[in-house]
């Protein structure tokens, strides 16, 4: 089993990035799912586009993951993020743990999720009803940190 | 020496294209690149004198001496999840 991270195209099944944890090794296995939601500062939303740097994106969701992996202890670490169009209610991102005992996956979910927040090079833009659309205000990654 | 520039989301919007060449002088760094973008007008000069910056797929401070061949890419604010 090894740790699997990756930017997808198409639709997630969450069904299919559990799969890839089965070992019965694990007491826990801990599923987040991030999708579209309606609306965004009261104004109805249609859509969502995410763009990405596919390249540096998957090294960097690849770090993660090892990253959630080695502080959870486990190798039972699946997350996959997808770019394109996204209707209402679809998956953006599944980020799946599986440890042996239940505490340690709900930090290596929660660490998940706010690593690709803070510095996946991943955008988001609205499509609302209206018509109109905007990208989403993000996050300034901690270059100090990341970068050389 | 020559250097490809990658822009996305809305530094793309602003500059109209996802990507170009610079030629820029052998001792450059990111932040020189960027000033010379800026310097273009038509819409460059509408990206932040200070973006985050990634070189080669990583992120890099502005300060970071590029190489020929070098892929620079300008980042808004991320925002996945």
């Amino acid at each position: 089993m090894s740790v699997h991270a990756a930017i997808v195209t198409s639709e997630i099944r969450p069904d299919a990035v559990l799969a890839r944890l089965d070992d019965t090794a694990d007491g826990a296995k801990l599923l987040f799912l991030g999708t579209v939601r309606e609306t965004n500062g009261g104004r109805p939303v249609s859509g969502m586009r995410y763009d990405a740097y596919a390249e540096m994106a998957e090294k960097v969701l690849a770090e993660i993951a090892a990253d959630v992996a080695r502080v959870a202890g486990t190798d039972r670490v699946a997350i996959e993020h997808r770019t394109g169009e996204l209707g209402l209610g679809e998956i953006s991102v599944a980020i799946a743990v599986a440890t042996p005992h239940r505490a340690h996956a709900f930090d290596a979910c929660r660490h998940a999720i706010e690593e690709i927040k803070s510095r996946l090079p991943v955008w988001k833009k609205e499509h609302y009803t209206d018509g109109g659309d905007a990208w989403l205000d993000g996050t300034t990654p901690d270059v100090r940190e990341a970068a050389r | 020496m020559r250097i490809n520039v990658h822009f996305f989301a809305l530094y793309r919007d602003l500059v109209g294209t996802g990507n170009l060449a610079l030629d820029v002088a052998d001792d450059a760094t990111a932040r020189v690149a960027v000033d010379e973008l800026r310097a273009r007008g038509g819409g460059f000069e509408r990206l932040p004198e200070e973006p985050v910056v990634a070189v080669n797929l990583e992120y890099a401070r502005l300060d970071r001496a590029l190489e020929d061949g070098d892929e620079l890419a300008l980042l808004p604010p991320v925002a996945g999840g």
